[in-house]
């Protein structure tokens, strides 16, 4: 019918571009964007640094940073400083979600328990990290076992945190259809309200990786003799701005790592949310 | 209006003996701004394999009635009973579907059905060939090894179905199943569901606020006064069965349903004039 050609063309309501509220974007045009911006923002910085109008002391530039790492690679002081870092936030990661997760997941689930603990972990969580640090020296001294203190102190609270809000928002019906099916509670527990909330508890566990990024490096910069914190303090004491510049790419570019293979994981894990019709 | 009405079983070859009975159950929600009367003095009695629907203005407490015979929720006065046992918590002898589909996302169709029966306490075998069959009897042969998010929501509540039947509780509770469906979709559900009803028999409480969809599916439309909310009046649908769509087009079918509208109505009414009242 003539009537109907017309009206495919006629012109949309709203406007469809790249930049209207809930338009999509393609993957690929996604990752393009993305890089664009850094490379954008990378050109900038040595545009910057070129015309010399900073000093290198406070700007060096992205050639001078490259060549120090470059030079600290060959060295084998990057790998080292890499190895014992990744090795301490992993552990220390590791050991405060091993506690946090059963006990977010019980406050979460029973109100008293969280009458028990929530307040107590919120009065801890308003205490700032970096003030632990001199304790925490002075009960451990300046060894990885600080470290992992000072990530789990930074972490552990936070985590707990978001694991009962994840496992509140699992919906009342689905426990009570364990109910109507008279399952026991703790099978409601494990067979509904976990699997129900992993997927929102695997976000909350990368949100709180990238803050443990962060007490790591305050660990490492106060007290320790190794790992990427350490480098730049020295760096910093002897001026190398460029070492300095490095490092945060590098912890930067680690950070963006861990995220996104969190991401990849999560897709992989819970592909049956994201299945579509 | 004085102390609550008893209400008579009407006459009728479908009923047998009464399979749930409920009477003087009252229900207050105690909160901080003061408390809530949502049920007082409701009276019901359903019998063996019949299907009563309950139907009434929002906040009447139809659906708080519903969680309390499920077992879900508590109540503070009057009693209830099945087959002459007082309810005690939720139970396997009572299917319970509910308005949100309530799927597990992580478990695909034959899955979901599956874990019932597991629940339930059925062999890790029986519990596939249950599962199957009761999948087929919802039409969703095809779909056993799909998600929740691949399936619409006419299909979710075929599964939820399915799942609430496959442990053969002997009385159905759906809480506005078809509510959050499509015109189209929810006549498809309704027809599918009174054609299972008929072939299967087994006692269902239903409540919705589609007053066609009560008259349509029912062997007794229950009405609700307001809050506090009890059994206001029955009134029996004598249509014939198997119950077909062209019924609902029928002089006996328009009389039926103008009478349930009626009936609600006058506290639909009620509730405007104490709004008048109060600005």
């Amino acid at each position: 019918m003539p009537g109907e050609k017309q009206e495919q063309s006629a012109p949309p309501a709203f406007s469809s571009g790249m930049f209207s509220l809930t338009a999509t974007v393609s993957g690929r045009r996604f990752i393009t964007i993305a890089i664009l911006v850094f490379l954008v923002l990378g050109l900038l910085w040595w545009g910057v640094a070129k015309t010399g109008l900073v000093t290198p002391l406070f700007l060096p530039s992205p050639e001078m940073v490259i060549a120090r790492l470059q030079e600290l690679a060959a060295s084998g002081k990057l790998v080292d400083d890499l190895i014992i870092s990744v090795y301490r936030i992993s552990l220390g990661f590791l050991i405060s979600t091993i506690f946090a997760l059963p006990i977010g997941i019980l406050i979460g689930s029973y109100r008293a328990w969280e009458a028990a603990i929530e307040p107590l972990v919120d009065f801890i969580r308003y205490m700032p990290v970096v003030a632990f640090v001199p304790l925490t020296i002075l009960w451990t001294g300046t060894g990885d076992a600080q470290k992992f203190l000072i990530i789990f102190i930074g972490t552990f609270f936070q985590q707990v945190l978001l694991v009962m809000d994840n496992v509140k928002s699992v919906p009342r019906d689905f426990i009570n259809l364990g109910r109507t099916l008279q399952m026991p509670e703790w099978r409601i527990l494990m067979r509904i309200i976990l699997p129900s909330a992993m997927p929102a508890i695997w976000d909350s566990m990368r949100i709180s990786l990238g803050w443990a990024w962060t007490w790591l490096v305050v660990a490492e910069l106060v007290a320790a003799t190794s790992g990427l914190g350490y480098r730049i303090t020295t760096a910093q004491r002897f001026f190398q701005t460029d070492t300095i510049f490095g490092y945060l790419l590098l912890l930067g570019v680690l950070g963006l790592t861990t995220d996104q293979a969190m991401k990849w994981g999560h897709r992989r894990l819970f592909r049956y949310l994201r299945v579509q019709r | 209006m004085g102390a609550s009405p008893t209400v008579p079983l009407p006459a009728g070859a479908a009923l047998n003996a009464p399979k749930l009975v409920i009477s003087g159950l009252g229900k207050t929600f105690r909160g901080d701004r003061g408390d809530v009367v949502a049920l007082k003095g409701v009276d019901l009695a359903i019998g063996e394999n019949e299907f009563v629907s309950l139907v009434g203005t929002s906040g009447c407490g139809k659906s708080t009635l519903l969680s309390i015979v499920a077992g879900l929720e508590n109540h503070d006065a009057g009693s209830l009973a099945i087959d002459g046992k007082a309810i005690q918590g939720p139970g396997l002898d009572r299917g319970v579907v509910f308005q949100s589909y309530t799927l597990l996302p992580w478990l695909t169709t034959l899955g979901n059905v599956e874990f019932a029966l597991l629940a339930a306490g059925k062999s890790r075998k029986d519990a596939r060939d249950i599962a199957r069959a009761h999948l087929s009897l919802v039409g969703l042969d095809g779909f056993a090894d799909r998600f929740p998010a691949e399936l619409s929501g006419g299909m979710k509540q075929r599964v939820a179905i399915a799942r609430a039947l496959s442990y053969r509780p002997n009385m159905l509770l759906m809480d506005e199943p078809f509510g959050a469906l499509d015109a189209l979709t929810r006549h498809h559900m309704q027809e599918l569901l009174a054609r299972i009803w008929e072939q299967h028999r087994l006692t269902v409480l239903f409540v919705t606020h589609d007053v066609e969809e009560a008259v349509y599916m029912s062997d007794r439309v229950a009405v609700m006064s307001n809050r506090p909310g009890r059994i206001k009046s029955i009134i029996p649908i004598d249509l014939p069965r198997p119950r077909t769509y062209d019924m609902t087009g029928s002089p006996e079918f328009a009389r039926l349903q103008r009478e349930v509208l009626s009936e609600i109505r006058a506290e639909s009414i009620a509730i405007a004039a104490l709004g008048d009242a109060l600005t």
